[in-house]
């Protein structure tokens, strides 16, 4: 009796809860966790263990001795320093800059110099690095600018276009009524902008904060050509160590990998509502 | 990040608005521009010029001459783009990455269309699989690569020996024929995200009584998939597809630390031959490839912009 009873309900949840599509999804998410799992478990590995040939085993004993020589092999603590001061900057950058010259730009649209600055600013998205980096390379050399700042105004410039793109588009849809009523309550546009207009952008600023704080931590390419001194390299710029010297301490490499990668997933596992609606917001709405 | 956008689009929007605003401002106002919006605008101006622009413009200049990045040089014409076009290491640097880019953006597409059907599906655990699938967008493309790097040469080997198959048990990444799937692989495994959040978009504006008419037709699951599905998100397979392929040709990070080109110069991508011109001494040269690169993706941004032109309503 009570077995029917169950088999009837759990049948009729066959046609409301996928459940084919439930287990392939969660065949896929296995394939994106794999290489993570071997990460972590790589990195609480011994050296012993790590170089047993199992990358998918789980580390026994739990081992923190991989953290602790990656620590001083990468000198970790100056280049999480030099990887939040690009990140900080970047981020800091982009949202005042993009902010500022969509406001102008948004508002002064009639202004032939307004909007030509604005399809002049979005011309970068049909530029890619590579193409500049050449010549970039020889003119932060030239100014002085081959260490982390050169990075930070690099990679904000990048980040322009896909950020005024986002807050033109926001700006568009806040009524003037509003900074109507501010200026008639005496706000310079100075404060008009600071009280009321930067505020209301805080959902953008989120979004284009987010994807700046993930290409700016994350990227190789830019920091490895522009910055000309290692000891001022960014965290993924220093694991190439293991590529060359060090390369059989898997458990070290796996625990420098883990501790260069934690801060931009941790920071999306708090932000993903926001990277979700920027890659929609900067692919569609445009 | 790479965006897509349609100017036209963009342009009707604030102009709307500056009209509005005329409306409401007296006539005076209108005609000045309070001087602080200068000061808005201004800087992102100039450090634009200064970062993009100026080395743009030195970029193309020097592509015509002998430089080799310091000292003395002089004209020389078209001789770096002569030499170019029979130059082997860099026509084929061009077939593998457009090679490589065309792979990854069909697996890209079918595998995230795929998973937005499903993320879009009365599935469990919907937001968990979601966040789970997004992760590889965030992480460090060289980092994931040296992960996956092991993984190639270590790990899959060692199952290809248990499994006994022969071509798996040699490293892919060391195989000249092969190491381009690697690189496919990692890359899809990282693209999937953002091309994914795109059809999930699509697929959730679709409305769901299309489907039940279609359901009382008879039409089978797959015939819907098929038939109405894919049509209704045509749009955003075009977005996707030129954005993935976009990105692709840029290809840089991953290849470093997955075969850092080789083994010998098969998995060399363009902006790996670009760069290789601030150690190699061929500055000139390789800024006349870079030239050719930039032709390449202003072509195919005009044709994103004509593709998209017209889909305001997606």
């Amino acid at each position: 009796m009570t077995n029917q009873l169950m088999t009837k309900k759990s049948s009729s949840k066959v046609e409301r809860v996928n459940w084919p599509a439930t287990t392939v999804l969660v065949l896929c998410a296995v394939t994106v966790l794999l290489p993570l799992y071997v990460t972590v478990s790589m990195a609480f590995k011994t050296q012993g263990q790590a170089v047993d040939g199992n990358a998918f085993s789980f580390p026994a004993p739990f081992s923190l001795e991989g953290f602790v020589q990656a620590w001083t092999l990468t000198n970790f603590p100056v280049g999480a320093a030099m990887s939040l001061l690009v990140t900080a900057g970047t981020v800091l950058a982009t949202i005042i800059l993009a902010a500022f010259a969509s406001y102008a730009i948004v508002r002064n649209w009639e202004r032939r110099l307004f909007r030509y600055s604005f399809f002049y600013l979005l011309g970068a998205m049909f530029i890619p690095f590579p193409v500049v980096a050449l010549p970039q390379i020889q003119l932060t050399g030239r100014l002085g600018l081959d260490n982390p700042f050169g990075v930070i105004l690099l990679a904000t410039m990048f980040q322009l276009s896909f950020s005024v793109l986002l807050f033109t588009a926001f700006l568009r849809s806040i009524p003037m009524e509003l900074e109507e009523s501010a200026r008639i309550d005496g706000a310079t546009t100075w404060q008009t902008f600071w009280k009321l207009i930067f505020p209301l952008l805080a959902p953008m600023s989120a979004t284009v904060g987010i994807f700046a704080f993930l290409y700016a931590w994350n990227d190789f390419m830019m920091p490895s050509l522009i910055i000309s001194d290692p000891a001022m390299q960014t965290l993924p710029v220093r694991q190439n160590l293991f590529q060359t010297q060090f390369s059989n301490n898997y458990h070290v490499s796996f625990a420098s990998y883990l501790m260069a990668m934690a801060p931009a997933i941790v920071a999306y596992l708090f932000t993903q509502r926001w990277v979700m609606a920027g890659v929609t917001q900067g692919a569609v709405k445009g | 990040m790479s965006t897509i956008t349609t100017p036209t689009t963009s342009k009707q929007g604030p102009q709307k608005q500056g009209r509005q605003k005329q409306g409401h401002q007296p006539p005076r106002s209108r005609r000045r521009v309070e001087p602080i919006f200068y000061l808005f605008l201004v800087p992102s101006l100039i450090l634009f010029t200064l970062a993009i622009t100026i080395p743009g413009i030195m970029g193309i200049f020097f592509s015509f001459t002998n430089s080799i990045g310091i000292g003395d040089w002089e004209f020389i014409g078209l001789t770096n783009y002569i030499a170019i076009f029979s130059d082997p290491a860099i026509l084929q640097s061009y077939l593998f990455t457009f090679g490589f880019s065309i792979v990854t953006v069909i697996a890209v597409n079918v595998v995230a269309f795929l998973l937005a059907v499903g993320l879009t599906a009365r599935i469990r655990m919907k937001s968990a699989l979601r966040t789970i699938f997004v992760i590889p967008m965030v992480v460090s493309g060289i980092i994931i690569a040296y992960v996956f790097n092991f993984l190639f040469s270590n790990s899959l080997p060692s199952l290809g020996a248990a499994a006994g198959i022969p071509w798996l048990e040699s490293s892919l990444l060391a195989n000249p024929d092969l190491a381009w799937i690697a690189i496919v692989l990692v890359t899809a495994w990282q693209a999937v995200p953002g091309a994914l959040l795109i059809y999930i978009a699509g697929l959730v504006a679709v409305p769901g009584d299309v489907y039940e008419a279609a359901e009382i037709d008879g039409a089978s699951k797959f015939q819907q998939l098929l038939k109405i599905t894919l049509p209704l998100v045509a749009g955003y397979v075009v977005i996707n597809i030129i954005l993935g392929f976009k990105g692709f040709l840029n290809a840089y990070d991953i290849i470093v630390g997955l075969t850092n080109g080789g083994p010998g110069t098969s998995t060399r991508s363009i902006a790996m031959t670009v760069i290789s011109g601030f150690n190699g001494g061929d500055y000139a040269y390789q800024m006349a490839n870079a030239t050719i690169f930039f032709v390449v993706a202003i072509l195919i941004s005009l044709v994103q912009l004509s593709l998209t032109r017209g889909r305001n309503a997606l």
